[in-house]
């Protein structure tokens, strides 16, 4: 027992050796390793990581939004529409919905101006008034008390006073945000007192959503009802193509780097293969050569996916994943600033091994092996 | 007690650069006693030697060490063997380069899974005998050639093996160095060792304690005595 | 002798497990750092303003319809220059498009 203990440590001991005897080669390729690790990384845990909280922040989305839909495209839900919702059985609360987008050209970014239900007293505000996300306040420099101007399409001013500013820590679905007075928001957009954007619908028994759905969807047949599920799904869905198109582009990388561990690997050196010759001729056993070169392997492997995990991890922890940024924000303007907790996920880790250990580890096996078997005489020659 | 049956060995068999480098030799090996290969360069003894030591497997022929027949064992059995009979002294040494002296002299006790603290002493025990105590944390390759030399014997004794194989030992020495080998070689023959050398040196082959001196040409035995 | 001992540098498979043990406990202390801080509040107060709002979709993407509310866009924005046109929007790429019809809608149609 001791023994096979203090066998395995001479083992680690000579392997530790061997690769601090080529240090440029063998730090290079930790490097190397580490930064595959370190993307693929960084993008598993970013996408996770919004994706739990998107998750977290729209469990309290509305249940079921009713939406009017004209020759395939929106359209706006009138006081009736409204009305005829108001009787369905299973229905606690309607709240019908002002909100659009706003291209403003000053800030160079698309807003949504939205009008806070009459329900949401702490958001309430007056006419003249803005409450506004972070991003935008963030665009246009604004602070509590600044004015901030917007200009319809149609060439309409509104004039407002900032109320305050949401709180980043909402930035994640409230960044673009700029909530602004009923009255206000009719006037700018020119829109009719009695139309509406869309209805949010609260329903009594959360079960029930599909069925007052398909209730609501027989008095309104030019509706649709988009209910809770399909939103978290959507948000499912988000970054699963971002991460598929990024991983596509890493895919180069990690093809790289396979390039490199075989021939690292496959290209066994006359030096290394004359060592694995000596070392056989001096009764290392074929068992112990591989071991010894599994342990080298495995140290460089292990270092580095630890080094290139933690790397990750602090990057999308404390950095928000700073270095993708360029690729993730795309056109938008406004992309939110908020803080991510990446959680450590034991498939994810485990499937990030497998992309990047299992390859590596296998172009070590097979020609270690293929030399490690031949006569030791024949080797060294 | 070592003993070969027509023993042949080919390299490259089959191909247009088919080399038989022994020819049916017949050979017995006395335990205790000092055997020396001698012969031109490309006479076949240093190949003789390394089917003997287990490095090579022979094409055709049988080998028995002690009575137990290792020609036919594979890779993986012939290991162990090599580990317990014999201690090799290459002619380029093979040290491993980068290592301390010592490490290279422990290199063959690892997988004995002996303990580190007395492999040390061991090791710096052998080196101490051979006058290289203050070499032992130098790494190898600043080494001279007789200090290379002895620190490779250093590294076949530590298994303790009962046959000690030298390949052209004195190739690259001068005759003080020469002297300290041979004085090595008498050491180790009195402590009851078998030791097998290949040499084309007269300094060697005419040493007086070499018992038995075999003479090589072409792959085959020409001469041995007694 | 005992002199040459102490000059000699500690075992490999020590350096080994000081390497690997740093690492790992680096991670470890990484994470217990950050999980002081914990998201749940964040994620709670995020929560009451989705629900005071009635808010859809994340507000990552805002270049588009369908990227900004991709559960509230039609079907159809994303080719509304034509069913074969190629994304205008780079994050196009990134937000898929609504897995299920929605439900309700479906069902309606069958009726």
């Amino acid at each position: 027992m001791r023994a096979a203990f203090e066998r395995r440590r001479h083992l680690v001991d000579f392997a530790v050796g061997s690769l601090a005897r080529h240090p440029t080669k063998n730090l290079g390729l930790v490097v190397t390793y580490a930064l595959v690790v370190f993307l693929v990384g960084s993008v598993m845990l970013y996408g996770s990581a919004i994706r739990r909280e998107a998750a977290a922040m729209l469990s309290s989305g509305p249940e079921i939004t009713a939406q009017a839909m004209v020759m395939g495209r929106h359209d706006m839900s009138t006081s009736a529409d409204v009305a005829a919702l108001k009787g369905l059985r299973g229905v606690r609360r309607i709240e019908p919905r002002l909100w659009g987008y706003l291209w403003d050209s000053a800030g160079a970014a698309n807003y949504t101006l939205m009008v806070p239900p009459p329900s949401d007293a702490a958001h309430a505000v007056g006419k003249g008034e803005a409450i506004v996300g972070e991003g935008v306040a963030r665009a246009r420099k604004l602070k509590p008390g600044a004015m901030l101007f917007l200009v319809s399409p149609s060439g309409k001013f509104l004039k407002t006073r900032v109320k305050s500013i949401l709180s980043s820590d909402s930035a994640l679905v409230s960044s673009d945000l700029v909530l602004v007075e009923e009255a206000d928001f009719r006037a700018f957009f020119e829109l009719p007192a009695d139309v509406w954007t869309d209805v949010a619908i609260t329903v009594t028994n959360p079960r029930e959503v599909t069925t007052v759905a398909e209730k609501a969807a027989l008095k309104l047949p030019r509706h649709r009802f988009v209910t809770r599920a399909d939103m978290s799904r959507t948000a499912e869905a988000l970054f699963s193509w971002r991460e598929g198109l990024t991983l596509a582009l890493l895919a180069g990388a990690l093809v790289a780097f396979a390039i490199l561990a075989f021939d690292k690997a496959s290209g066994l050196s006359a030096e290394e293969r004359r060592e694995i010759g000596i070392l056989k001729a001096i009764g290392w056993e074929t068992g112990d050569v591989i071991a010894l070169k599994l342990v080298e392997g495995g140290l460089v492997s292990g270092v580095a996916f630890l080094v290139g995990v933690i790397g990750a991890w602090a990057h999308v922890r404390f950095f928000a994943a700073g270095l993708f940024a360029p690729v993730l924000e795309g056109w938008s303007t406004l992309y939110p600033r908020f803080p991510l907790a990446p959680s450590i996920d034991a498939l994810e880790i485990a499937t990030l091994a497998a992309l990047t250990v299992a390859p590596f580890t296998a172009a070590i096996l097979v020609p270690v092996w293929r030399t490690a078997t031949a006569d030791p005489d024949a080797v060294m020659r | 007690m070592i003993t070969l049956e027509q023993v042949t060995k080919v390299f490259n068999q089959g191909r247009h650069n088919e080399v038989a480098a022994v020819r049916g030799v017949d050979l017995t090996i006395g335990d205790g006693r000092v055997t020396v290969l001698r012969g031109p360069s490309g006479s076949g003894k240093t190949t003789l030697l390394t089917v003997i030591g287990c490095l090579a497997r022979p094409t055709t022929g049988r080998i028995r060490i002690d009575g137990e027949m290792v020609s036919g064992l594979p890779e993986r059995f012939l290991n162990e063997v090599r580990r317990r009979t014999f201690g090799f002294v290459f002619q380029r040494f093979n040290l491993i380069r980068g290592l301390s002296a010592r490490d290279n002299v422990m290199l063959p006790a690892y997988p004995t899974g002996r303990p580190h603290r007395a492999l040390i002493d061991q090791a710096e025990g052998l080196l101490d005998r051979f006058g290289l105590a203050d070499r032992a944390s130098l790494s190898v390759e600043h080494l001279s050639g007789g200090e290379a030399q002895r620190v490779a014997i250093a590294r076949a004794l530590i298994n303790d093996p009962a046959v000690i194989v030298a390949d052209e030992p004195t190739a690259s020495l001068d005759g003080e160095r020469v002297a300290q080998f041979l004085a090595i070689a008498e050491d180790l023959k009195r402590a009851g060792k078998t030791v097998l050398i290949t040499s084309h040196d007269p300094r060697i082959t005419a040493a007086p304690l070499v018992d038995a001196l075999v003479t090589m040409a072409d792959g085959r035995i020409v001469e041995a005595s007694p | 002798m005992t002199a040459r001992r102490t000059s000699r540098s500690p075992r490999g498979s020590t350096l080994a497990a000081i390497a690997v043990g740093s690492l790992v406990s680096l991670a470890v202390g990484l994470f217990a750092a950050a999980s002081n801080d914990d998201p749940q509040p964040r994620r709670v107060r995020a929560a009451e303003l989705v629900a005071a709002l009635a808010l859809s979709d994340v507000a990552l993407f805002g270049e588009a319809r369908y990227t900004r509310n991709p559960s509230l866009a039609d079907l159809h924005s994303a080719f509304q220059d034509g069913p074969a046109s190629l994304e205008h929007f780079p994050t196009g790429s990134l937000v898929a498009a609504p897995r299920a019809f929605p439900a309700g809608r479906l069902e309606a149609g069958k009726e």
